[in-house]
């Protein structure tokens, strides 16, 4: 059976920058959807920036934050919910993904707060971990790539079902030093099932460095040695995110696995026990900031004409307002009865 | 009735299951052409199918991991673990993730998943194709764990497994494939999980096991029979959950108990068995509590010597028995 060449021929990395000046659009992409998107990322971002708010002082015990990955997770979600036969696998620093993917803030900040009724476990877990079906999202755990071969065997499951969804997993770079990434990898390769492997590599595990992770500069290079498609994006440009996302369902579904690579930047420690300072020069930090996708699709919406900074104003303060009145609601929600604690240890 | 062994009866229990439920399948190491190691699946992919009787890769993580995301898509998948001793690879998908599911979802999700695991020892299997794994499942609130001893009781269970909505390590003494011999009804029956089976009943000394153990106990149960010493021996059949109601009741009208079983001693299944009867039948009990296991070594050696040596058999027993007795 013929292999799948590896293509990374957009693979720059790193190094390009995320506006398109010329902004020729991607097939099924309207200027509407790039609004909408940047829309959602600040009502996104405004939450983000809430909950480590809310951490210090005492209401939020732990978060990931997702600033950084936005343009990732937002454009390649977009490509899913386009192509409307997708179901998702994310990880943990996915909370643009979860978010979108339909929950309001309320929802979101419930989670946060491990509130009575919060959409993911009930507050069994850390904040948006275990499954919201609703939206075709399972997240069952913190071990990295654990999530994977769950992936591979819905996929599986999903093709002898008779169905045609194609299941996007995603990990970051830590997670592909895991053994279980490389068993689902190539057992996705042997049954040439539908499923699409995106790794938001932001070149840090917790404190450990890219360098001291892999020998190789990109993971999309890894699909080489399954027989698969790899492919790396700029994962700070959300249109470059949706295009590659967009290509790789249709491949996946057609063809079996991608690797898809999308670099990113982690703008803020590990999570709100970190301090990433003690392994992270200040000014590395602050040349990502440069990069921050709020900044550059708002930069290119603008001088595309179809935001004015009133209008980005507006949305700001429109998110603003909704994670207030999302934080006012999660605070006055009740936590979970106590009596519930033994409840569902098995599945009647 | 016809008679066949507990290899035989698993494989009609996985048959009939594969025919009755288009959306049980199995996957595993050599489980397809080869038919299984132990030919558990001898005839399956014929019969079923390449798409239902899935040969993988050697990657246990994967086999229950997949397993899983399977069942999250409804499928109620059988994973073969060729030996237990091969089982650790894929403890992170059984204890960290399979267990946790239904708990960490809220129930918004289940885990119809068997994993069928030959195990056991007194096969000079080594330190590598004997171990006994059950305490580890044992202590995982979300998993249930099977240890048939028969025949009759192995197909019964392993149907109830299958059709159960929780991960269900199903643990299939290797000594016993060939060498238990039984009769098995032909019809569809099955045998509810978390019920143990008094194989002997008896009124001095009560006697906890399963798995090939059993058979020795029931064998030792005879020899001191021939004493005086009327045995009862309680054949767990499912350790988790463990039917406290039946061991208590035996315990009651013989105020002794003796536990016997082929794992490590310290934290075992019979630890626990232990300490149910003084929680909740001391005032009943004559004598204390016995255990006789395996030692606090690796697993059974290899050498002859070193393995007879570890194995708890019939002679220990009804040493231990008699002592119970004159106590």
């Amino acid at each position: 059976m013929a292999r799948k060449r590896t293509d990374r021929a957009k693979g720059t990395g790193g190094a390009s920058t995320a506006v398109k000046t010329d902004l020729g659009l991607p097939d099924g992409l309207t200027i509407d959807d790039l609004v909408g998107c940047f829309t959602e990322m600040i009502l996104v971002r405004t939450l983000d920036e809430r909950i480590w708010a809310l951490n210090r002082q005492g209401k939020v015990p732990i978060a990931a934050s997702c600033q950084g990955h936005e343009a990732a997770q937002l454009g390649s979600l977009l490509a899913a919910k386009k192509d409307g036969k997708c179901f998702l696998f994310p990880y943990y620093r996915d909370l643009a993904l979860k978010m979108c993917a339909g929950l309001t803030p309320t929802q979101v900040m419930m989670s946060f707060m491990g509130k009575e009724g919060e959409p993911y476990s009930n507050g069994r877990q850390f904040p948006l971990q275990g499954a919201d079906l609703a939206h075709n999202v399972i997240q069952i755990s913190n071990v990295v790539a654990a999530g994977l071969t769950q992936a591979v065997g819905y996929a599986l499951a999903c093709r002898m079902l008779g169905d045609d969804t194609v299941v996007l997993t995603y990990f970051g770079d830590g997670a592909s030093s895991q053994g279980e990434t490389h068993e689902a990898m190539n057992f996705a390769a042997v049954h040439q099932l539908p499923v699409l492997f995106i790794c938001e590599n932001n070149r840090y595990a917790i404190s450990v460095p890219q360098r001291y992770q892999m020998a190789i500069a990109d993971v999309s290079t890894r699909a080489d040695g399954y027989g698969f498609r790899g492919v790396t994006v700029d994962g700070m440009d959300l249109v470059q995110c949706y295009e590659a996302t967009s290509e790789a369902i249709k491949h996946a579904r057609q063809q079996g696995p991608v690797l898809l690579e999308m670099k990113v930047e982690r703008l803020m420690p590990h999570t709100t026990d970190d301090d990433d300072l003690r392994y992270r020069p200040r000014a590395e930090i602050e040349e990502a900031r440069k990069r921050d996708p709020v900044v550059t699709l708002a930069a290119l919406l603008i001088d595309q004409g179809a935001l004015t900074q009133e209008r980005v104003d507006e949305i700001k303060e429109q998110a603003r307002d909704a994670i207030d009145e999302a934080t006012d609601a999660a605070d006055a929600a009740g936590q979970p009865d106590v009596s519930t604690l033994h409840d569902l240890v098995y599945a009647p | 009735m016809p008679e066949c062994s507990v290899i035989d009866a698993v494989r009609e229990a996985l048959r009939e299951e594969m025919r009755r439920d288009p959306t049980v399948f199995i996957m595993g190491e050599d489980v397809g052409q080869r038919g299984g190691v132990f030919l558990a699946t001898q005839g399956f992919l014929e019969e079923f199918g390449r798409s239902r009787v899935i040969d993988t890769p050697l990657a246990e993580a994967a086999i229950m991991g997949i397993a899983l995301g399977a069942a999250f898509r409804g499928l109620r998948p059988i994973s073969e673990i060729q030996f237990s001793d091969f089982i650790w690879p894929s403890v992170n998908q059984l204890i960290g993730e399979a267990a946790r599911v239904s708990y960490g979802t809220n129930g918004a999700l289940r885990v119809p998943v068997v994993i069928r695991v030959p195990y056991g020892g007194g096969i000079r299997g080594g330190l590598f194709h004997s171990q006994n794994v059950e305490a580890y499942f044992f202590h995982t609130p979300g998993l249930k764990v099977v240890a048939p001893s028969t025949p009759y009781d192995a197909k019964g269970l392993l149907k109830s497994a299958i059709r159960d909505n929780n991960p269900v390590v199903f643990l299939e003494h290797k000594k016993t494939y060939r060498l238990v011999r039984g009769e098995v009804p032909d019809e569809d029956y099955t045998i509810p999980l978390g019920v143990a089976d008094v194989k002997r009943a008896g009124r001095n000394i009560t006697v906890v096991s399963y798995g090939l153990m059993l058979h020795y106990c029931l064998e030792a149960a005879e020899q001191v029979a021939l004493d005086g010493i009327d045995v009862e021996v309680v054949d767990l059949r499912t350790l988790k959950p463990l039917d406290k109601e039946t061991v208590l009741e035996s315990v009651r009208k013989t105020g002794k108990l003796l536990i016997v079983h082929e794992d490590n001693i310290t934290g075992g299944v019979g630890a626990e068995v232990a300490a149910l009867v003084a929680d909740e039948a001391f005032e009943y009990l004559d004598g204390p509590i016995t255990r006789l296991c395996g030692p606090d070594v690796p697993t059974m050696p290899f050498a002859q010597s070193l393995e007879d040596a570890y194995m708890p058999n019939t002679e220990r027993i009804a040493e231990a028995l008699r002592k119970q007795s004159a106590y």
